[in-house]
């Protein structure tokens, strides 16, 4: 007798659309804003930079290359890592609110980012924002882990959500107290903490590269572990799982992915909730599809979302807005449609 | 062989459950545990499957002991169905059931033919076979907890935990579970340890009766010979008679 594994749709299938779409949106993205330009010049230049060759319009070359292709692929490897972020988050704590920064982790990088601006730090060549926020990411992490851990209920889920929200609370109350203390220096911290892609370089491109590279392959790496732990953990570890170990892991590789997408980009809010939840709806909740479709969705989702604000509207929302006033409403929807209904117990 | 525990003192924090307990549990028969609630069962079952260390004392599986093997054999060599089991994403029946079979599997390589045949019997023997597309989330109780059964009998492992495993399922669905683990039991080999509230199911379909109370064994042996009234007495606190019932060939009992 034959089962079919399969659901409704082909989660391969759907990844190769992604894909395509995602190549599709990079170049059309290229091609708009202030100066709008060809595709066939977007293509063309990026095939002479690849290839070396001689440049035919050195002022299109600069506008694609070096402004525009740097802040894209920015937007969309963040978007990547947030969505991926997302699924795990919500895997490990077997909850489908959750989110990448349930842990605290954009209030530890909120936190960094407030120090670095309120004493107008300026060391790196202007990456001490960054590196403050990503060390207060890693930081919070460490003591949510701390408070978490220990007795036989260790990084249960209960256990790291309270956790996180004490640390999250306690930090937002510091945010509020630098924001206070920092007179006119405050617009900055603000404009910050709404997130934005203006201004970013191909060191920034690359660095979110690495970081959210390493950990897709760790998290993508423990899929199966991550299925099992949501039939609950006395289940995955009698189906071979050491459930403290991988939670660890996938917890450490998910929350760096956040720290530095968040140092990258400021708080970026509702990608990271709201593409696993549209994604499980279309691919099913088996994560090791759910993860790589994730990431193609996110990766497009933002880059849309910042073309929108960058090339769009008249003058740039800053993006972490623009993401909660469109994925809020719809999240809305998303939950009252999953939820109504269908929860039994 | 099978398993033996030796001297296994547990505590939780500061409430000690077991102190000194030894056992020996044999391969191929159907084990009953039984014993009012807190007694200390569910944590035995931690205990063999690994999930809880004792803080004292030894676990052996076959001589070997427990701490030596690696949750991924040890997931080969015995499947657990928990008690409560509930999932908040929406993974098809067959998905589920297909994860007993990841402690198999390579990290990376796919389920092959005998893996999905494997997954299609399970299924068809829990009786959930034309649902297997439906999502657990949307399940009854009972179905959940045959989707678990299907996913432990897919495990193939040779020693089957069951931890109250029929306490959601109708008594038609009680009945066929249980005849299915006998079954195996019979025909394959199998070890069973269920921990069970049901007495007349227990003195029915079990070979050996463990009755526990506070952490101790009051009584441990063939069902002929600990399913007894003073034994029911002193671990229940109930009076009752115990009979033989022509038509089951089995000892029953009534409670008064």
């Amino acid at each position: 007798m034959p089962v079919v594994t399969d659901i409704k749709n082909s989660p391969a299938r759907v990844a190769i659309g992604l894909g395509l779409l995602l190549g599709g949106v990079i170049v059309v993205s290229a091609a708009m804003g202030v100066v709008p330009l060809p595709f066939a010049q977007v293509l063309a230049v990026v095939w002479e930079k690849l290839c070396g060759r001689e440049l035919a319009d050195a002022l299109a070359s600069a506008i694609i290359w070096d402004v525009r292709l740097p802040r894209i692929l920015t937007a969309a490897i963040v978007g990547a890592g947030l969505s991926v972020s997302g699924v795990v988050f919500q895997g490990i704590l077997r909850n489908p609110l959750a989110d990448p920064y349930t842990l605290g982790i954009s209030a530890g990088a909120a936190f960094g980012a407030c120090v670095a601006f309120f004493f107008n730090m300026s060391y790196f060549q202007g990456l001490s924002v960054g590196l403050c926020a990503f060390a207060g990411a890693v930081m919070t992490l460490a003591v949510v882990l701390y408070l978490s851990g220990g007795t036989a209920g260790g990084y249960s889920s209960n256990n790291l959500i309270l956790s996180g929200i004490i640390v999250a609370a306690i930090l937002s109350a510091g945010i509020s107290f630098l924001k206070y203390a920092a007179d006119e220096r405050v617009s900055v911290i603000i404009f910050w903490l709404m997130g934005s892609f203006a201004a970013k370089t191909w060191m920034d491109a690359g660095l979110s590269l690495a970081f959210v590279g390493i950990g897709v392959a760790v998290c993508l790496c423990f899929g199966r572990d991550l299925n099992l732990m949501a039939l609950g953990d006395r289940a995955a570890a009698s189906l071979g799982v050491d459930v403290k170990k991988s939670r660890l892991i996938l917890l450490a590789a998910a929350s760096l992915m956040a720290a530095v997408c968040v140092s990258v980009s400021g708080i970026i809010g509702f990608v990271g909730l709201l593409v696993p939840h549209m994604m499980r709806g279309i691919v099913g909740a088996d994560n090791q599809w759910l993860m790589p479709v994730s990431l193609l969705a996110g990766a497009v989702l933002l880059l849309c979302a910042d073309t929108f604000t960058r090339a769009v509207l008249p003058s740039e929302l800053p993006i972490g807005v623009l993401t909660a006033l469109i994925g809020g409403p719809f999240f809305c929807y998303v939950f009252k449609r999953q939820f109504s209904g269908k929860q039994r117990s | 062989m099978g398993y033996t525990l030796k001297d296994i003192c547990f505590s939780y924090e500061s409430r000690a459950i077991f102190s000194g307990l030894s056992l020996e549990i044999e391969h191929g028969c159907f084990h009953g545990v039984l014993g009012p609630n807190g007694s200390g069962k569910t944590t035995l079952l931690d205990l063999i499957t690994g999930h809880l260390k004792p803080q004292s004392g030894r676990i052996l599986l076959d001589g070997r002991p427990l701490d030596d093997l690696t949750v991924a054999e040890l997931a080969k060599k015995c499947a657990l169905v928990p008690q409560d089991f509930r999932v908040n994403f929406p993974f098809t029946v067959a998905q589920v059931v297909m994860m007993g079979r990841y402690p198999h599997l390579g990290r990376f390589s796919a389920p092959g033919a005998k893996d999905r045949e494997l997954v299609a019997r399970a299924m068809a023997a829990a009786g959930i076979g034309n649902f297997s597309l439906r999502n657990v989330t949307e399940l009854s109780g009972g179905e959940r907890q045959r989707v678990v059964f299907a996913r432990a009998l897919a495990q193939d492992a040779s020693c089957l935990i069951l931890d109250e495993a029929a306490s959601n399922l109708d008594i038609r669905h009680t009945l066929s579970l249980m005849a299915l683990a006998a079954d195996r039991v019979k025909n394959k080999g199998l070890t069973v340890i269920s921990v069970m509230q049901d007495l007349n199911m227990a003195a029915r379909f079990c070979r050996t009766l463990l009755f526990l109370k506070k952490g101790r064994v009051i009584a441990h042996g063939p069902v002929d010979e600990v399913f007894t009234e003073s034994v029911i007495k002193k671990v229940f606190h109930v009076s009752s008679r115990v009979y033989f019932d022509e038509t089951l060939h089995c000892k029953q009992v009534v409670f008064l």
